[in-house]
């Protein structure tokens, strides 16, 4: 037993106990407790294991700076791994697990590994599985190292909402010195957004206390924050403002009590970084004992939540600030003996022993007494304070640099940064006064700054020495201490970086908040460098561990690349639709509940026979207007399309610049002036896009436009030898004998008083016939098919029968039957290449001598042999035996044509229409079959079924 | 980072789609060297510091080149070339 919680004082409700467990033994804490307060009031030293050598730690922090109390809390059942005790809020029915320990932290097994240490110095990861193997011991390190356990039934939904904010002025950290600032910039009128990481305002205020403008520091706070929001403001505490980003782009992290966390991105014209200090310790031998903590703490469990760390206080010092926290734990009730390394030491009631270093502590479960100047005195607490470092992290994010001031043994702001001020402790201003001027000064106030009495904080830079005899911790979460550092030092390691990454000092999730500088400071006497010499590490977001599920937002799921849906999707999936991703649109894949295969097998078979109906919808439909549309779509296209008469429609590529066929589709021409470029699926956005770019670089803007009308129109196609009866009987009031409507043309109609668009295009190689209507009318147009398809033995088909349709055609899809190098005559079209005499996208390309190559891959039907199987897609066309054998290409696309009654296929071939009635070998996945090199059309060579 | 759309405004950067380089192109092609087409092709000047981009604005489809520092992302101009009114 150690801390206690006192009768009276603190913020905490004692009205209102919350139960909670530590490493399975009940506790009770009060409302207001943070997790770490209620374990220190309730007397427990042992928090956690280290990282490495597993000692004993106790709380060392009391915001989120803490290194050593990271624990898994389990709520409701759901356990979320290393939180810090620090800064966690205590609820009612919390249980609280150490981490890195077992059974428990005070009683944990891994504990002698502390008397190996010396096996372990600083880089043994490098150093020691060299040899033996790494993966011997490989299982039993990761048993012992490592921090909380992952809860994989823990999965937080993705409601985290994103919220985006502008503002004049954003203020981080609502101390004395960011009050300050937006209580200037709101009475001008500036819309101030002032962020606190705590759940209340005043910053060190709030433990340290103060009178400001004459009176208690909470009035003028509040009526700084009443300004703020009058200005049209926002004063948002539980909010961590972790990172700056290009263009100071600021995101902050909200803890929302009753709703789920939120981010905020916030852009605001200027930055005030009042972020405040961090304590260090002071490296004197065993300083990671539980017991030692920080004096600003001690100080801040006392006066927020109402808890005395030790009956019986050591407190060792280098600078003025640690003599008001003794000086309160006195009067709470504590004995309390000052050491402090300087010599000239302030004027105080308590007893001080001046020029004092704390040469040993002891206690290894827990500080039983230190020695100073050779005398042994019994303490139960060690409250260290080596000076303060400025919280400075935005700042250096946004490129800012830090110097070194030896005055305040701290290294401050050196540069200024566009759009960024810092002020208060954060630049070094470590009393109440000095931090009001600063702040009053960053938020561009003229005239005196809030009146404080005049404060007085003298510090003398006490670093570690690197010859120090003992183990004296420098990163308690790693487990770095000074000799670690002096290894690295002599093995060559001497920038930051280095030393950072060899030895994990400033790694962990405090990210060296408490070590940094000490071990850089280190490194600096090491190496017979100044402080400035030797730098900082690198600063980067985030601040603090912020949880992805809060960086994520809603975006997680179907939300991170949302499908396109088809207006119609309700009514297939009634129809039992099984619905899959085609390039980002959900479409049907085949219907019915049984067997897939012969789900599609019986769909395609149906469809030859005798009438289907597809959902094309999503096909897309982008519309080139205007009395430069031709000239536009001609050199977009490796089509001409100029040439095409209204009313007719032309299938053709468009390529890449460097020749590459980038997609295929039809083109309509709706009239003189007007296309509709019918592209695939998923290339819709993208083609929209080219056409934009030539559009708006290469044409008069003003006399042609893109529409894309995809999203506009339902299309719905009817293929099959029966389709043009089926058509006839839904009474639409065009003319569908072929003269009037013959293959590759379209009319136009009613439908329902909306237009009505009827063309003859056909992905199947049977009479087909595409239907769009207005997406307001798709219901009733698909309504009207469903009904008249019994009667002609006809029914619904998906994406996997039309895919079968088509290969037994040798119509190809791009992506999939071409590659990324698959020029337009390697499909077999190359009479644009060698007629076209104007400038097309690609065209250069396509006169490139590797456009000439003999061998270029081309597209071939393969055909299996009689009695095998369908081919894998994928396999290889292989000549050669053994290690002679050469790859000529490979199998694109592979199915089981019902209407042959035998596997068909296409592959890329090299020299493939040289190669017809070869026969090839295939292998794949290590085993060798053999297949014949065959025309790309396997079905219906002469194309009679158009017109059937 | 904010974005100067010439039709929108100020708008936020994951609102544009990056395009490429402005660089002319080179035509017509029975005209063009192999190696001046490769260049238009794939050689790309790719400075640090000020750089000339070519950036769409996937909200209303402007296209503009934006003159921005690569080292900094510091916006330094936008301009809509050759532009018939």
């Amino acid at each position: 037993m150690s801390g206690f919680r006192l009768p009276t004082g603190g913020a905490i409700d004692r009205g209102r106990p919350l139960a909670f467990t530590f490493d399975g033994k009940p506790y009770l804490g009060a409302a207001g407790d943070s997790i770490a307060s209620a374990l220190i009031a309730n007397g427990v030293r042992i928090v956690g294991r280290s990282f490495k050598y597993h000692r004993p730690r106790g709380v060392w922090g009391a915001w989120t700076e803490e290194p050593n109390a990271i624990v898994d809390v389990t709520r409701a059942g759901r356990t979320t791994p290393n939180l810090r005790a620090t800064v966690e809020p205590l609820e009612n029915d919390l249980a609280v697990r150490s981490v890195n320990a077992a059974p428990s932290a005070a009683e944990d097994r891994a504990s002698l590994l502390d008397s190996f240490s010396g096996f372990m110095p600083s880089g043994f990861y490098y150093k020691t599985f060299l040899w033996p193997r790494w993966e011997t011991f490989e299982p039993l390190v990761r048993a012992m190292a490592g921090l909380g356990r992952l809860d994989a039934e823990n999965r937080p939904p993705a409601d985290a909402p994103h919220f985006n904010a502008r503002c004049d002025l954003l203020v981080v950290g609502a101390g004395p010195a960011g009050l300050a600032a937006a209580s200037v910039a709101a009475r001008r009128g500036e819309t101030v957004f002032l962020v606190d990481d705590r759940a209340d305002v005043g910053g060190s205020l709030v433990h340290r206390g103060g009178a400001i403008e004459g009176g208690f520091w909470r009035e003028w706070a509040e009526a700084v924050c009443a300004a703020v929001r009058a200005a049209g403001g926002r004063v948002t505490t539980s909010t961590t403002a972790y990172g700056v980003y290009d263009h100071n782009l600021v995101c902050a992290w909200e803890r929302r009590a009753s709703e789920p966390d939120a981010l905020w991105r916030i852009q605001p014209k200027k930055i005030v970084v009042a972020a405040g200090a961090i304590e260090r310790p002071l490296a004197v031998p065993d300083n990671d004992r539980p017991g030692v903590m920080s004096a600003d703490a001690a100080l801040a469990y006392l006066r927020r939540y109402a808890v005395l760390v030790g009956r019986r206080i050591a407190v060792a010092t280098n600078n003025d600030s640690a003599y008001a926290a003794a000086e309160a734990l006195a009067e709470a009730g504590a004995e309390v003996e000052i050491f402090d390394t300087r010599a000239e030491v302030p004027a105080t009631a308590l007893r001080v022993t001046g020029d004092a270093e704390i040469e040993a502590v002891f206690g290894r479960s827990g500080v039983t007494g230190v020695k100073a100047r050779g005398a042994t005195r019994p303490a139960d607490s060690l409250l260290l304070s080596g000076g303060w470092t400025p919280t400075v992290h935005l700042y250096m994010q946004a490129r800012g640099k830090l110097r070194y001031d030896d005055s305040l043994a701290a290294l401050v702001p050196s540069v200024p940064v566009e759009g960024v001020v810092v002020a208060g402790a954060a630049n070094g201003a470590f009393t109440l006064d000095a931090a009001l001027r600063q702040g009053h000064a960053a938020g561009g106030g003229e005239g005196p700054a809030p009146n404080a009495p005049q404060g007085l904080y003298r510090v003398t830079a006490h670093w570690p020495k690197p010859d120090a005899p003992g183990r004296r911790w420098i990163d308690f979460q790693s487990d770095v201490t000074l000799k670690d550092v002096a290894l690295a030092g002599r093995e060559g390691y001497v920038s930051v970086e280095h030393l950072k990454r060899y030895t994990t000092l400033g790694m962990a999730t405090d990210q060296g908040k408490t070590s940094g500088v000490n071990g850089l400071a280190a490194m600096a006497a090491l190496t017979g460098r100044t402080i400035d010499e030797t730098g900082t590490t690198t600063y980067r977001p985030p601040f603090v561990p912020v949880p992805i599920a809060v960086i994520g937002g809603r975006r997680r799921g179907e939300l991170l690349n949302p499908l396109k849906r088809l207006p119609l999707e309700a009514e297939h999936r009634a129809d039992g639709a099984q619905m899959r991703e085609y390039g980002g649109w959900l479409r049907p894949a085949w219907y019915g509940p049984d067997d897939p295969d012969l789900a599609v097998q019986r769909e395609t078979k149906r469809a030859r026979d005798t009438v289907a109906l597809f959902d094309g919808s999503s096909l897309g439909k982008i519309e080139v207007i205007g009395p430069e549309a031709a000239a536009l779509v001609d050199f977009h296209s490796y089509n001409r399309l100029s040439t095409l008469k209204p009313g007719k429609i032309r299938y053709g590529f468009i390529l890449s610049e460097s020749g590459v066929v980038y997609d295929d589709g039809v083109t309509l021409r709706l009239a003189d002036d007007r296309f509709l470029v019918s592209c695939s699926s998923g290339h819709t956005d993208a083609v929209v896009t080219r056409l934009e770019l030539w559009r708006q670089d290469r044409f008069n803007p003003a006399r042609v436009v893109i529409h894309d009308t995809t999203a506009h129109w339902a299309t719905l196609t009817l293929t099959g030898p029966r389709s043009r009866d089926l058509v006839a009987t839904l009474g639409l009031g065009v003319a569908l004998d072929d003269q009037s409507l013959p293959h590759m043309a379209f009319t136009t109609g009613a439908y329902d008083g909306a237009p009505l668009r009827v063309a003859r295009v056909s992905f199947t190689g049977d009479r087909s016939y595409e239907l769009s209507v207005p997406v307001s009318r798709a219901r009733s147009l698909r309504a009207k098919i469903m009904a008249a398809l019994p009667a002609f033995g006809g029914g619904l088909m998906g994406s996997e029968a039309l895919m079968i349709l088509r290969a037994e055609k040798g119509f190809l899809i791009i992506g999939k039957d071409t590659d990324g190098s698959t020029m337009p005559h390697d499909l077999g079209v190359a009479g644009p290449r060698l007629q076209r005499k104007d400038e097309y996208i690609g065209k250069r390309s396509l006169f490139l001598p590797v456009a000439e190559d003999r061998g270029r891959k081309q597209l071939v039907g393969i055909e299996t042999l009689p009695g095998d199987a369908p081919l894998p897609t994928g396999a290889h066309l292989v000549e050669g035996e053994g290690k002679a054998r050469r790859s000529l290409g490979y199998v694109t696309s592979s199915y089981f044509s019902p209407t042959l009654q035998r596997p068909v296929a296409l592959g890329l071939v090299a020299d493939g229409a040289n190669r017809i009635g070869e026969t090839l070998g295939v292998y794949h996945l290590g085993a060798a079959r053999r297949a014949r090199i065959a025309p790309l059309v396997a079905l219906d060579p002469e194309g009679k079924r158009l017109h059937a | 980072m904010l974005f100067p759309c010439p039709f929108c405004g100020p708008r936020d950067e994951t609102e544009f789609h990056y395009v490429g380089e402005p660089k002319p192109r080179p035509e017509p092609a029975g005209t063009v060297g192999e190696a001046d087409w490769a260049d238009y092709l794939y050689v790309n000047a790719n400075p640090r510091g000020p750089a000339r981009e070519i950036w769409l604005h996937l909200a209303c489809m402007d296209m503009f080149v934006m003159t921005r520092d690569t080292a900094t992302n510091a916006v330094l101009g936008a301009e809509t070339p050759g532009r018939a009114s």
